[in-house]
């Protein structure tokens, strides 16, 4: 053996290097044998479909579409929708994740019991059939369009969705966003100036209820002040179906309340194991300063199990987004139904379909890991 | 999931496939049976009854192939495909051929990497709608929410039809008929539409059939025949003249009863030819020169195909209409065997 090969160091490298050739040789022969294979066929290759017509007709965009837009467009429009479902998806499962979180510790026998239930309930029946279930639940129990449910000759509900009155911003609308932000400007410095307050002088001062007023009171002034430049359009039944306002379909409900309520059991789990952590300790220092029940779990236990589950949350999170694509069991247009679906089977790109979604699901879970565990890292209880 | 993996097997079939690989008729030999793509559940074409035994017109030539290349029409392994997965499913040869009324269309024809071997059934997109809507014809759905299946050409016909008519529609789509029927049955939508052969037969599976109408109008051409992969031809040509070979029959009145006697005393040199009591007519393409009489035998001819499965006496109820011979005024014809 030549002499340089004895010294441990480089051989670690070169058996390095030589893995990293083979690997990329690997790749390099699949890559190969892929394109001949599928040119033997005779199977179509290549990335312009992107710009061919797409020829049908998706109903639920976020984006002007029609059946003459292209597989692009389709790409955006599924990808919108993956993202306003998994957006309210994590703001509802967050919400009720909270609750069940904090039922499941209540000293109350039936209220832990409930979120007991709950939990085991809805973590272990899979979500798909959770899906179906719901959205078989929204259908039957809703009525059709003719007996729509009516609130208020604002609201309709049928068992073609949700029908809401939509806002027109009309001109002059700006001094509304303006008296909004002004609102929570206000908030800020009322806040910082209160929290000074009490640490001088041990007043508390009613920051919550100021809030609260100030972020009514100024939009609704700057409103009047414009000349009430905000309208809604009201549903209306033409022909077959409501016309105007804002449509929440079936498809989309279901799939959000069934991918919040699976999602909730384990953020609820992960936050009651949070609570769990915080050391006993702190509620007992937190009692004897005599703060109640609700103020010790707002102020001083939920703040530090929310830091200790953020992790695990995170994780639920994404498989939230990616759970998201099991709508193709009800229709509802996400990116793997309408892009990795239909667009794939009407020009039969599987193989650059597949890439392009494959790719797009890694980039959204980076991106989101990446907001996450900076606000984790911002968020950790910091030692001193 | 299934779909997932099925996606994702044929990707790696085209990325580890070595080429060079048999002709598929040498594949089916090997393994001793045919597998043969169908759809899930399509009453007349394509069903699987409560002891599980395939039946119906695409069945039908799945199993005159397998007489014609196994020599026993039972030899065949039905592999049941929604829309959406049947091209990946040729495409990665986890089947032989693809029986599943699918609608031969240039696109798929020149980018898919697929053959289609002639037509077993025209058909053309029809819509349905419930009696108490009141909708007489097509050009008044205007507005209407539409419950569609993914993958198919429904799906584009639909968008071309009312774009033509400068008419607005919703689509619902999903994966399976059996989706889109309750769907449309719980009233999520004003109309189902799809193939009339496939209006036909979702309605056979309706509880209330008679609560809803087909609309006169049909929208489009539905060629639907069967496909086998690009690039073997001695495969595409076999299943291409089996077709034809069961088209043929019908037209010189062979029947399943009859054509022992046929073979027997047939004085029609074509007959003859058919059957292989002269010529050579399967040699060519690597089988023995019987082959045709064993599906004719086995299966019967065209019109006993369409007859039993879809005909007027089934619960389908269909016309012969544009599926008549073309000695009968219809489209069905098929090039001489000599
Ligand atoms: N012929 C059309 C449509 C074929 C098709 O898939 N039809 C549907 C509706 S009748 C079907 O067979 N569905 C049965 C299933 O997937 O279970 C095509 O080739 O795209």
């Amino acid at each position: 053996m030549p002499s340089f090969l004895r010294d441990e160091k480089v051989r670690g490298i070169l058996y390095q290097i030589i893995t990293i050739v083979l690997f990329v040789g690997f790749l390099f022969y699949i890559a190969q044998n892929t394109a001949h294979n599928i040119e033997q066929r005779g199977i179509k290759t290549g990335f312009d479909f992107l710009n061919a017509t797409a020829g049908f007709d998706i109903t639920e965009s976020p984006i002007p579409f029609t059946p003459k837009s292209t597989h692009w467009d389709v790409f955006k429009v599924g990808l919108l929708n993956t993202l306003i479902v998994s957006f309210w998806g994590i703001v509802l499962s967050s919400l009720i994740g909270l609750l069940i979180g904090v039922w499941r510790l209540s000293p109350n026998w039936l209220i832990s019991r409930i979120a007991a239930g709950y939990i085991e309930t809805f973590r272990n029946i899979p979500v798909l059939l959770q899906i179906l279930f719901w959205y078989n639940v929204v259908l039957a129990t809703l009525p059709a369009t003719r007996h729509s449910i009516n609130l208020f000759d604002t609201v309709f509900i049928n068992n073609r969705g949700f029908f809401m009155p939509e806002f027109v911003f009309g001109p002059g609308s700006w001094l509304i966003g303006a008296a909004l932000f002004f609102a929570v400007v206000a908030i800020y410095f009322v806040n910082r100036w209160a929290k000074k307050r009490q640490e001088d002088t041990g007043e508390q001062f009613p920051v919550f209820l100021t809030g609260v007023i100030l972020l009514i009171l100024l939009p609704l002034l700057a409103y009047f002040l414009a000349g009430r430049p905000i309208t809604a359009v009201y549903p209306e039944l033409h022909g077959f179906n409501f016309k105007g306002g804002k449509t929440y379909t079936p498809e989309f409900l279901a799939l959000l309340f069934a991918l919040s309520i699976y999602t909730a059991t384990f953020i609820g789990e992960a936050i009651r194991s949070g609570i769990e952590a915080v050391p006993k300790g702190q509620k007992e220092a937190a009692t004897s300063l005599g703060l109640s029940p609700l103020q010790q779990l707002r102020l001083v236990v939920l703040p530090q199990a929310v830091r200790i589950a953020i992790p695990s949350i995170i994780n639920q999170y994404l498989n939230l987004i990616k759970n998201s694509s099991l709508a193709a069991a009800i229709g509802y247009p996400e990116l793997v139904t309408i892009f990795a679906g239909t667009s794939l089977n009407q020009t039969g790109q599987a193989l650059e379909i597949l890439l392009i979604t494959m790719l797009t699901y890694l980039l959204i879970s980076l991106i989101v890991s990446l907001i996450l565990n900076w606000f984790n890292a911002k968020m950790k209880i910091k030692e001193r | 999931m299934m779909k997932k993996l099925l996606k994702l097997s044929a990707i790696a079939t085209l990325a580890t496939a070595t080429l060079a690989t048999a002709g598929t008729l040498d594949d089916v030999k090997k393994a001793g049976v045919l597998k043969c793509g169908v759809n899930t559940g399509l009453p007349g074409f394509s069903e699987a009854d409560s002891k599980g035994q395939w039946r119906g017109l695409d069945v039908d030539y799945c199993r005159a192939l397998a007489a014609v290349v196994l020599g026993d029409a039972s030899k065949v392994k039905y592999v049941p495909l929604n829309a959406k997965e049947r091209f990946t499913a040729l495409q990665s040869g986890e089947i032989d051929v693809l029986s599943r009324n699918t609608t031969d269309t240039e696109t798929r024809d020149t980018s898919l990497g697929i053959n289609f071997t002639g037509v077993m059934y025209y058909d053309g997109q029809g819509f349905m709608v419930p009696k108490a809507l009141g909708v007489k014809s097509a050009k008044e759905l205007d507005g209407a929410t539409v419950c569609i299946q993914a993958g198919t050409t429904t799906e584009l016909n639909l968008a071309d039809y009312f774009r033509a008519n400068g008419m607005k529609f919703k689509a619902i789509t999903f994966d399976t008929n059996d989706q889109v029927t309750k769907a449309f049955v719980s009233g999520r939508c004003d109309v189902l539409t799809t193939d009339a052969s496939g209006l036909y037969a979702t309605r056979t599976k309706l509880a209330n059939p008679d609560k809803y109408v087909v609309l006169p109008e049909i929208i489009s051409k539905e060629p639907l025949a069967p496909a086998v992969r690009h690039g073997d031809d001695q495969w595409f040509d076999i299943a291409k003249w089996t077709r034809n070979a069961l088209l043929t029959a019908e037209e010189k009145g062979l029947t399943m009863a009859n054509v022992d006697d046929a073979k027997a005393k047939s004085t029609d040199p074509e007959t003859r030819r058919l059957l292989g009591v002269e010529g050579d007519m399967c040699k060519n393409v690597g089988l023995d020169k019987e082959c045709f009489y064993r599906a004719i035998k086995q299966v019967g001819n065209y019109g006993e195909i369409f007859e039993r499965n879809v005909g007027v006496n089934t619960p389908l109820k269909i016309e012969r209409g544009l599926n008549a011979l073309w000695t009968k005024g219809g489209l069905q014809y098929s090039p001489p065997f000599r």
